[in-house]
């Protein structure tokens, strides 16, 4: 009969939080009855702000608290307020957001360029830790690059030769 | 003062804001001296959660010091050293009361399926994270805990989310002494589970992923079994047959919708966003675990829908349990644990980074360089 091997039991630690009892929370809903209560709960101060917040149609008003950072402006402000019409429960709420957020990713160059700071592209996306520590991908790509370019000019020129036939 | 700065999906930078001030009265400035970059923050670095706003500071493992109060906090005092969950509660709805701290009702306007989260988009309330110098702490009289006496700061930083979160995936695996384990994902969330299954009595701890380097210092540091699925020809069928046919007791999910490992979930989850992420760790949970067994999910994913086999979990009477962890819940008990050894948490912990070097703390956790574990920026290093 083969013995068994009891050796995870040295394991620091092992066991110390087996007994279902002695759980932080065991069984996993602790019911209190405050649920019956429905949202009539002693709500905490309401935060004031001037700041525009988009709240989701499920629930009647903003949270006490919220972020007040980036509010919704531009094009993709006004994507954003179209989803906040839609449940969370559709498409036509979650998608609108990433597509707004793709388009703010554009407006955000375009400010960049227009407040006159130039988004440098190499250090924002960590050049300088791929050139460390995985040089051979980024010659890699920049070689691939490279020859894509290459053969995008070469077609262009054949093209323009051809035309003067 | 010096923040994170998302300018779109892979780009961050860091840029000047204003010091932010107390907007309600239970608020708290907190001078952040310690701020993890997490494996959930890597799902908005890569653009795939909704809402991720041009201009935000991402952050929610962070600890520091207490700069200024607002009047109704009586908690603390200005210069405490406080670790902030990563969760944003109220401690009066319905919810809190429950200790469902993850899942408070007064702190997230923007969707109602999740509580507010310190930098974690405008879906979790439109807070700036602490990637930075400052940073705002609402219901800072339930929230913040003071850093109790003779605890490395590095422990307390890693108490705000990794090791909540890793032992609430195995709380929630219900797991029973002499139970086999399986933890998909060896990121540190993935590697916390599996050490933390031990302390519920496990038998038998296995991790799967795809990187050697995480599976050898998961090996080393949970203790568990460690295989890498790149490996395997058929991780279902390995793991089946390593548990004599029936399949493990208990399946977590640590990964999340940034999964690799099964092409049809990569190209529609991670790549064409059919989908909200890559759902392959959950589809391997569900097949893998035995007939009654319990799935546990704390791997992130989006708010619309996953390809998962569903019907197999009818068919199998499976459970899933899933939340995302209420770290206030559980600190006493494991401050209890780390301060008695029985957990190393800052031991995870690979790479230090000047706040100024956020782009390059992004990109070698992103890309999985330098053997990259668990990367901590420090914002007072600059």
């Amino acid at each position: 009969m083969q013995e068994e091997n009891n050796s995870y039991k040295l394991i620091p630690g092992w066991g110390v939080d087996a007994n279902p009892d002695d759980r932080p929370n065991y069984p996993m809903k602790k019911w209190t009855g405050d649920d019956h209560k429905r949202i009539n709960w002693q709500r905490p101060a309401l935060q004031q702000s001037s700041v525009e917040v988009l709240h989701s149609n499920e629930r009647p008003s903003k949270s006490a608290v919220y972020g007040t950072t980036v509010p919704p402006t531009g094009l993709s402000g006004q994507i954003r307020r179209y989803a906040f019409r839609h449940s969370e429960d559709k498409y036509a709420h979650w998608l609108p957001l990433l597509l707004a957020d793709r388009v703010n990713m554009v407006e955000g160059v375009i400010e960049d360029i227009s407040s006159g700071h130039f988004p440098n592209y190499f250090k924002e996306r960590g050049f300088t830790a791929d050139w460390k520590y995985n040089r051979g991908a980024v010659i890699q790509k920049v070689v691939g690059a490279a020859c894509v370019l290459l053969v995008w000019y070469a077609m262009s020129k054949t093209k323009k030769k051809k035309r003067f036939i | 003062m010096k923040a994170m700065n998302y300018r779109g999906p892979f780009r961050v930078r860091v840029s000047e804001k204003p010091i932010p001030g107390i907007q309600h009265p239970e608020d708290a400035i907190v001078k952040v001296t310690h701020s993890c970059i997490c494996g959930s923050d890597l799902h908005l670095y890569h653009g795939l959660v909704p809402d991720t706003r041009v201009g935000s500071t991402f952050g929610h493992e962070f600890v520091g010091i207490v700069e200024e109060i607002g009047p109704e906090v009586t908690e603390l005092r200005v210069g405490d050293r406080v670790l902030v969950p990563f969760n944003i509660a109220c401690g009066k709805c319905a919810f809190c009361k429950q200790e469902l701290y993850g899942n408070c009702h007064e702190s997230n306007p923007s969707a109602t399926a999740v509580g507010g989260i310190f930098g974690y988009s405008h879906t979790a309330g439109g807070f700036d994270g602490g990637q930075a110098e400052y940073v705002r702490v609402p219901y800072a009289n339930f929230g913040p805990t003071v850093i109790p006496e003779g605890m490395h700061v590095e422990d307390a930083l890693l108490l705000t989310d990794v090791v909540p979160t890793g032992y609430q995936a195995a709380e929630m695996g219900g797991i029973q002494e002499g139970d086999t384990v399986v933890v998909f994902g060896a990121g540190p969330v993935g590697i916390m589970a599996a050490r933390c299954a031990w302390l519920f009595g496990a038998a038998r701890v296995i991790i799967i992923d795809h990187l050697e380097y995480r599976l050898d210092f998961a090996r080393k540091y949970a203790r568990c079994e460690a295989y890498n699925f790149r490996s395997l020809e058929d991780v279902v069928l390995f793991l089946k047959k390593t548990t004599d046919w029936l399949g493990a007791d208990v399946c977590i999910d640590a990964v999340g919708g940034d999964a690799a490992g099964d092409t049809m979930q990569t190209i529609t989850g991670r790549k064409l966003m059919l989908q909200a992420g890559s759902a392959t760790a959950l589809h391997w949970a569900i097949n893998s675990v035995k007939k009654g067994g319990i799935i546990s999910v704390v791997g992130v994913y989006g708010p619309t829908d996953n390809l998962v086999p569903i019907g197999n979990v009818v068919n199998k009477g499976l459970t899933i349990r899933a939340n995302q962890a209420s770290v206030k819940r559980l600190l006493p008990r494991l401050i209890d644990h780390v301060m008695a050894g029985r957990l190393n948490p800052r031991e995870i912990i690979t790479h230090r980074f000047p706040l100024s070097e956020v782009a390059d703390a992004y990109r070698i956790f992103s890309a999985k360089l330098d053997n990259c574990i668990k990367p901590v920026l420090l914002p007072s290093a600059d």
